[in-house]
């Protein structure tokens, strides 16, 4: 204990290892802020739900924080729910004839934005038995002009596409919607008037208890925390579950690893004769197999579930090369004299080799399990950016992996790929610095040099 | 210079009175029981690829699913077969599909099939791709692999002796220096080795592609390639510099201390205080008495990181567009190609051979103890 603590204080000796040490109990903190905060299930329902969960976001936008860094800022997402009580100006019902009725609704929102929006979308719910309600629907520009938009008539499910609308398109001049419904009519070139806009849908409804139920969506050019992928959904889940998927896959993987790599060393060296022939034998062979090429074979053809893979890399790592370094130290330790003692008095073999042998090793062992980390939270990411991903799981790796697949260096995205990146870095970085403060600290002879 | 000096001062070391025609023989038979060996252990590791890649007869439900569509689709669209009955039409089909799968061999027990496949991919007779086809429209495996190979040895050797290299002389120079400012900073930073060189190369493709321009995205050559050879080979320097740097970051800091950190604990022993208390010019001492014998160590080192970087190619190359085995192996996993990605498989355990095989070669012209001593000194 005492000898612990004493490392602990060497530790603090070496700036890196604190350095190493926050970027570790951060990632920590964000792993378990997001387990606790996104439960397993409502992640994977936000990552794979479907439309219905992402479909208010924008699609593949930088985060909303970037404005801080930007002199035109750009807009975020205003959405506008007539179910909304908050977000809905006005709704009237007033009856025309013995079986019309027109109900109208009215959205008001600020637009305070250098930029125009992504894109303009209503999107409407209508309840009818034979006949659905009629709507028309108007743009009132804060100078007070009136453009009349499209009609439609709504069946239980509608979506209005400004964009898509060829009549609204061509009585705009060509110019796409949103772009011509937020311009100034007196500039020359495109140019943004803000000010209060005002959206009105006028419906007419044929039955008695009809009624239309409208969401208005102008899409931002940024959104949220981290932004948006390709199909709309908030990174902010996948970075945050990445952090426990990558840190527990690295922590298993590292320890699987070196401690059966440890065992099998103490094994073969304390058996000696063909047990440790066989071993070395079976290295050798091992060090040949195409560790990729195999995994990505498992991932083909058995699973992608990472837990399966993590159980495939563990076993071809347990006779790697970590197995010659073990060897030689046991070889050691096998002389030592309390070794022969405990023989003397009849300790059986097991006896000597799990409670004797392997306890004086785990000094080099912690260094070894910490440097192993990155290695293995990086060949995640590295099966991920090959299309081997976990199909439900999202991890960092499947990020940059969207990303790439989508073009995102070329055209510009860069946080898609950045943000993953950064955080990989951080952990990758975070161990690294660790484990090699405690490799100087526990192997005292790297230490004069 | 110093390498080509390499092996003269290793064999001066070595006790001279053995006559050298013994040491020619210990030489070769040494080389020949690490051929052997290799082998065998290629010949096993072969071998367990292909019960991987067999896993629970996974790949014959595929091989034998796509044998039942085609054969189904080639019957029914069959215009002469039009007037058979449904059941006819079934009886048919399998029969047809029962010859297919006889041809195949799918009928035999899966011992027998993996010896026959064992066999196959050890000469290199890998088989016909079920989708992919090289681009002098071969179906055949080993015509698409070996189109890709070239590529992929120009790529990883021109990475790896350049970073060997670089690395090497640069952490001689740091343990002359060790101490100062520059060893601190290489010291500092050699965790970042912990990233593999397909997460710098997206950030080189950012900076230099995307966000500058300077360099190409990708691919080994500009489209179209260039007519004049002296044109095509600049196009293709070009296209290299970016996977090669990011390659050499990311090996370059761990690599350079670790070899410092050998020279450093060499340069301490008795021997080198002797010979510069002789008087030898420190070029000497260190080319001799330092350089010499820590060759062996960082030789092994050098072999164990070369080993674990050729996984880092497969991924390298997809994120560059690189057209080599790698990229093969991701566009297969899309694909599902899987006579690909076992043929790939087969291609790496042999590429990984081959590599412990010259570096164990490399090690027994370095190391004199191999000559004259208990054959490998190696375990």
């Amino acid at each position: 204990m005492n000898a612990l603590k004493r490392s602990l204080k060497e530790m603090a000796n070496f700036p890196s290892a604190i350095a190493g040490g926050a970027i570790i109990v951060f990632l920590v903190l964000l792993a378990v802020y997001a387990i606790v905060a996104i439960p397993y299930d409502e992640a994977i329902r936000l990552w794979r739900g479907g439309e219905e969960i992402w479909g208010d976001n924008p699609r593949i936008v930088p985060p909303a924080w970037t404005n801080l860094f930007r002199n035109e800022k750009l807009p975020t997402t205003i959405v506008r729910n007539s179910q909304d009580e908050s977000t809905l100006t006005s709704k009237t019902v007033t009856e025309i004839s013995e079986d019309m009725w027109d109900v109208v609704m009215t959205f008001d929102f600020d637009y305070d934005f250098d930029a125009f929006p992504q894109d303009l979308m209503v999107f409407m719910n209508a309840t009818f038995a034979e006949k659905g309600p009629f709507v028309s629907m108007f743009w009132i520009t804060p100078d007070g002009r009136e453009i009349r938009l499209g009609e439609v008539t709504a069946k239980a499910s509608e979506t209005y596409r400004f964009a898509q609308d060829e009549r609204l398109l061509r009585r705009l001049k060509g110019v796409d919607p949103q772009t011509a419904l937020f311009s100034d009519p007196n500039k020359e070139s495109p140019t943004v008037l803000k000010g209060k806009y005002q959206l009105r849908i006028d419906a007419i409804t044929f039955e008695e208890g009809s009624d239309l139920e409208a969401k208005f969506i102008a899409y931002g050019k940024v959104h949220g925390l981290a932004g948006t992928d390709h199909r709309r959904r908030d990174l902010t889940i996948a970075l945050l579950w990445g952090t426990p998927i990558a840190l527990s896959f690295g922590l298993l993987a590292a320890l699987g690893t070196s401690i059966i790599t440890m065992a099998i060393a103490a094994v073969g060296v304390w058996f000696g004769g063909p047990v440790d022939e066989l071993i070395q034998r079976i290295t050798e062979v091992n060090m040949l197999l195409p560790t990729l090429p195999i995994l990505i074979m498992v991932g083909t053809f058995q699973s992608r579930s990472i837990w399966v893979i993590l159980g495939w890399i563990i076993l071809l790592s347990i006779f790697g090369a970590g197995i010659k370094g073990f060897r030689a130290m046991f070889m050691q330790i096998k002389e030592a004299p309390y070794i022969e003692a405990a023989r003397s008095y009849g300790a059986s073999s097991w006896r000597i080799i799990f409670l004797y042998l392997v306890p004086r090793i785990i000094p080099v062992l912690i260094p070894n399990l910490v440097t192993g980390i990155p290695a293995f939270v990086f060949l995640e990411a590295s099966l991920a950016l090959l299309g081997l991903g976990d199909p439900v799981l999202p991890t960092w790796g499947k990020l940059i992996d969207d990303a790439r697949a989508n073009g995102a260096l070329y055209n510009g995205q860069y946080y898609w790929v950045l943000e993953p990146a950064v955080l990989l870095m951080l952990a990758g970085l975070g161990f690294a610095m660790v484990g090699f403060a405690l490799d100087r600290v526990f192997n005292p002879r790297l230490r004069e040099v | 210079m110093t390498e080509a000096s390499l092996p003269l001062p290793a064999a001066a070391e070595a006790p001279t009175e053995k006559p050298s025609k013994n040491q020619a023989l210990k030489l070769a038979r040494y080389i020949v029981i690490k051929l052997i060996s290799l082998f065998v252990a290629v010949i096993v590791g072969v071998y367990l690829t292909i019960l991987i890649a067999n896993m629970g007869g996974y790949v014959d439900d595929i091989l034998k699913g796509q044998i039942r569509e085609t054969t189904s689709i080639r019957i029914s669209m069959d215009p002469a077969r039009k007037n058979l009955s449904m059941a006819e039409r079934n009886q048919l089909i399998d029969e047809l599909v029962a010859i297919e799968e006889h041809r195949l061999g799918l009928d035999q027990p899966f011992l027998v099939r993996s010896f026959r496949f064992l066999g196959r991919a050890i000469t290199l007779n890998l088989g016909r791709a079920q989708h992919m086809a090289s681009d002098s429209g071969s179906k055949e495996v080993r015509n698409i692999i070996t189109e890709r190979l070239p590529p992929t040895l120009l790529l990883m050797a021109t990475c790896n002796f350049i970073l060997f290299f670089v690395t090497l002389f640069f952490a001689l120079y740091l343990s002359r220096n060790y101490g100062n400012l520059l060893d601190k900073l290489v010291i500092a930073l050699s965790p970042t080795s912990a990233a593999p060189a397909w997460f710098y190369g997206i950030f080189l493709l950012l900076l230099f592609a995307s966000v500058l321009g300077w360099l190409p995205f990708g691919g080994m050559v500009a489209a179209p390639p260039p007519e004049n050879p002296v044109d095509y080979a600049l196009s293709v320097l070009r296209h290299m510099i970016l996977p090669v740097a990011a390659w050499i970051i990311s090996g370059f800091f761990a690599g350079v201390y670790g070899y410092r950190t050998f020279f450093l604990i060499f340069s301490m022993e008795d021997y080198v205080e002797l010979a510069r208390a002789k008087g030898l010019t420190s070029k000497d001492v260190e080319r001799r008495y330092v350089l010499c014998p820590t060759l062996p160590n960082i030789i092994t080192n050098f072999a164990l990181t070369l080993i674990g970087l050729w996984q880092g190619a497969t991924i390298l190359e997809t994120v560059f567009n690189w057209p080599g085995l790698g990229r093969l192996l991701y566009t297969a996993i899309g694909l599902y190609d899987s006579p690909v990605i076992i043929g790939s498989a087969v291609i790496y355990a042999y590429l990984l051979a081959i590599t412990v095989f010259l570096l164990d070669f490399i090690y027994a012209l370095v190391d004199p103890r191999v000559r004259v001593g208990s054959g490998g000194a190696k375990s």
